[in-house]
């Protein structure tokens, strides 16, 4: 099973590694992670997608709570929640084609951020499915260049435990 | 008032109870030793490696209870800390390791003598840090001190740029400590004890596994009375070995690899465990998904990542072990019209079949000295009230196995990492910690060597720390194992053609040597080594080489498919010494 988490650290050198060494300390995989300050600058928010069995889970959220620099762990799994992540696909589509690309662009809310004499970049924001939808429809146009943030998870409000 | 780093430093662990500080200079922590030349109150112990000085903290710390404190150089004096470090993070040992650090200037250039000692104990400290600012280190020793001392314990490294030990500012110690991602629990949900109490009622065969956390919580007493109060036998793991009386009617010896017959058996056979501060090692479980088949799990630690890790748990605890077991005490007792006798009775009774049915035992033969025999000798002659240090291999085996603890704290044993060299500066941490008792390392040929400079230390400070070697020429547990399941292709294992004369060496560091080559020998050799009381003593024991530690369970097999001396000796194996 797919878990993000969300883990509220000291914002303080080396912690990052603290956990990223957690991780590949003990075997777990991070499929993305994520981080920055919060609205407190002396704390920081690492959102991190990874997988394992419920077991493994439970070992990787209990594990985290232990690092003395972690406040506090959420695994958005049990908690009703969004999620978005943000990417810039940079593609070079042939003249004919350059139209439709705005198009799907447009139909995704998607954004041109940069052009070029034969490039667009794009910038769409979405959960999962969305993107990946996207990236399905783009990819036939020729994508030169890709990069994701990583989701960021935040519990809705009158947080309800699924 | 304004104080140098270094003496911000000292005033802390004043402040902080320390006594002993195990360490070891170099240049960038020349500012601490200076300040040290002249206290009264703190006495620095200048072993003769790194890791003998954190290996005697953990000691230290084991014998006492209290946080052990190492101080040590940049570099190559801190990455000697790393196997003293990781071995007492796996046994959860409160610590404390100070080393230095090159100036916070030449930090990340390779500046000479400079490692990222932080990064490298990331992994197997508890915590650490690395002061950058002098106003931090006050705050950041009291942290220190808190976190390896509460909760589960463990190491914490503080690394000390030379500038901020050279450096001062104003003294403030802060009375708070605030750690907001830092609160472990310590009392246990009241429903899950209930649950607990009445699983304890219900069980018809429970067994009692007491590991580590029962002895770091010091919950003897509370474990005690509820084994006697539900009649339930007890057995131990490695680390847990003193944590319940050994020479007790309910005690079923140590559980595993080595673990006494009755222990796995009835481990096997229970259809409740409970399991206190134990972490379900696998060299206790053997193969997990064979481990205590019948067995509903109770377990209770102060860690919760030590709950579902290796083992499923049907009902966890989370809290101090003693703070628990007295509440859950307290629910047994509210049980109405309990009789614990009458449903415990034949449970007992089968365990007393099993205990008579395969005690630990072993082959005397004439003019050989077996190196069990020498581990009772100790045993008889110390009353059972020396604490016992061992190194790892089969020593460690057989004096867990000969010796019964009836204490907490004086069995201090390398479990989680298996680090041969531990015992001997642990054995001098130990002595430190308690002048007055009898303090034993017993020990294999090839593993005193690892750490056989620290004679000097305990010579210097007359310390009468004893080292039982048991001289079996070998490598001997790795060539159990290769006698056993490698064809008898002792590759790389004998060490006798290269062994010192260890009673020339102890003479030469200004100890005293003794000798024994017949079982004759043995215990008046004990007993003339109990007799020394300003020195360290070397005890040389050439035993039988051949000897192995039984039962022995395989890799990779339920703990109770054990293999036992008769077994071997009836495939009569021509056994040849290498040499
Ligand atoms: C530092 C270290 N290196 C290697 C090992 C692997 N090892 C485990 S037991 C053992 C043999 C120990 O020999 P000795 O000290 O003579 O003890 P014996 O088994 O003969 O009693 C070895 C090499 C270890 N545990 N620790
Ligand atoms: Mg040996």
């Amino acid at each position: 099973m797919r878990h993000t988490i969300s883990v509220l650290v000291e914002n303080k050198f080396g912690v990052l590694s603290r956990v990223s060494g957690l991780f590949s300390g003990r075997g777990y995989n991070i499929e993305s992670l994520s981080v920055g300050e919060t609205i407190d600058p002396s704390t920081s928010v690492m959102t991190i997608v990874t997988t394992g069995d419920d077991l493994v889970v439970e070992q990787i959220t209990k594990q985290l709570n232990k690092l003395i620099d972690v406040i506090k762990v959420t695994d958005y799994m049990e908690v009703d929640h969004v999620e978005r992540e943000m990417v810039l696909i940079k593609v070079a589509p042939r003249k004919d084609d350059r139209t439709e690309v705005l198009q799907l662009t447009e139909i995704f809310r998607g954004r041109i951020v940069d052009s070029g004499p034969t490039t667009y970049t794009i910038e769409i924001t979405g959960n999962e499915d969305k993107i990946t939808a996207f990236i399905e429809l783009i990819k036939p146009f020729g994508i030169k260049e890709f990069v994701r943030t990583g989701k960021v998870a935040i519990a809705r409000e009158g947080v309800k435990k699924k | 008032m304004k104080k140098s780093g270094a003496e911000i430093l000292i005033e802390c662990m004043k402040r902080e109870g320390v006594k002993h500080i195990f360490g070891y200079p170099g240049g960038v922590v020349l500012n601490i030793f200076d300040t040290l030349y002249d206290d009264k109150e703190i006495e620095l112990i200048l072993t003769r490696h790194e890791q003998g000085a954190v290996h005697a903290a953990d000691g230290y710390a084991r014998a006492s209870g209290k946080v052990g404190v190492a101080l040590v150089t940049s570099g190559p004096g801190a990455t000697n800390t790393v196997t003293g470090i990781a071995n007492a993070s796996m046994d959860s040992i409160p610590m404390v390791v100070f080393s230095g650090q090159v100036p916070t200037l030449l930090i990340g250039n390779d500046a000479f003598q400079e490692a990222d000692i932080v990064g490298i104990t990331r992994p197997c400290t508890k915590h650490n840090y690395l002061v950058k600012d002098i106003k931090d280190l006050a705050r950041v020793i009291r942290e220190a001190f808190h976190i390896a001392s509460t909760g589960r314990p463990g190491p914490v490294l503080i690394d000390l740029p030379k500038d901020v030990t050279a450096g001062s500012t104003e003294f403030i110690w802060p009375e708070e400590i605030k750690l907001r991602g830092y609160n472990p629990t310590y009392q246990g949900n009241k429903y899950m004890i209930n649950q607990a109490a009445q699983m304890i009622a219900h069980a018809k065969k429970p067994v009692i596994m007491a590991g580590g956390g029962v002895v770091s919580s010091g919950a003897w007493k509370e474990l005690k009375e509820l084994a006697e109060l539900a009649g339930i036998p007890v057995t131990m793991t490695l680390m847990g070995l003193g944590g319940f009386p050994g020479t007790h009617k309910l005690s079923l010896g140590m559980l595993g690899m080595h673990g006494t017959f009755y222990a796995n058996t009835a481990v096997q056979n229970a259809d409740l465990i409970i399991g206190i501060g134990v972490r379900f090692d696998d060299r206790v479980t053997g193969r997990t998904n064979a481990f205590a088949p019948n067995a509903k799990i109770l377990q209770i630690d102060i860690d919760p990542t030590s709950i579902k890790k290796n083992i499923r748990a049907d009902l966890p605890v989370v809290g101090d072990v003693k703070n628990v077991l007295k509440d859950l005490l307290k629910a047994a007792k509210e049980l109405k019209g309990q009789q614990w006798d009458a449903v415990r009775s034949s449970w007992l009774k089968q365990i007393e079949s099993w205990k008579r049915e395969r005690p630990l035992s072993y082959q005397p033969v004439e003019n050989v000295i077996k190196p069990e025999f020498v581990v009772e000798k100790i045993y008889e002659v110390t009353k059972g009230e020396a604490i016992i240090c061992t190194e790892v291999g089969q020593n460690q085996m057989w004096s867990a196995q000969f010796y019964k603890y009836d204490y907490p704290r004086r069995w201090l044993s390398s479990g989680g990492l298996g680090t041969m060299g531990y015992g001997f500066p642990a054995a001098i941490g130990a002595q430190f910690a308690c002048p007055d008792k009898v303090v034993f390392d017993i020990a294999g040929d090839g593993s005193i060597q690892m750490n056989i400079q620290e004679l000097a230390t305990a010579v210097i400070h007359k310390l009468p720390v004893k080292v039982a070697i048991l001289n079996n020429g070998y490598l001997g547990m790795v060539r159990q194992w290769q006698e056993l399941f490698f064809r008898e292709r002792y590759s790389h294992t004998e060490l006798e053609s290269g062994n010192p004369d260890f009673v020339k060496v102890a003479e030469a560091y200004g100890a005293v040597g003794l000798r024994a080559t017949k079982p004759s020998e043995v215990e008046p050799v004990i007993r003339e080594s109990m007799k020394i009381k300003n020195k360290p003593v070397f005890l040389d024991f050439v035993v039988d080489w051949k000897e192995k530690v039984f039962p022995m369970v395989p890799a990779g097999a339920a703990i109770d498919e054990m293999i036992f001396e008769e077994m071997e000796e009836k495939k009569e194996k021509k056994l040849k010494a290498v040499k």
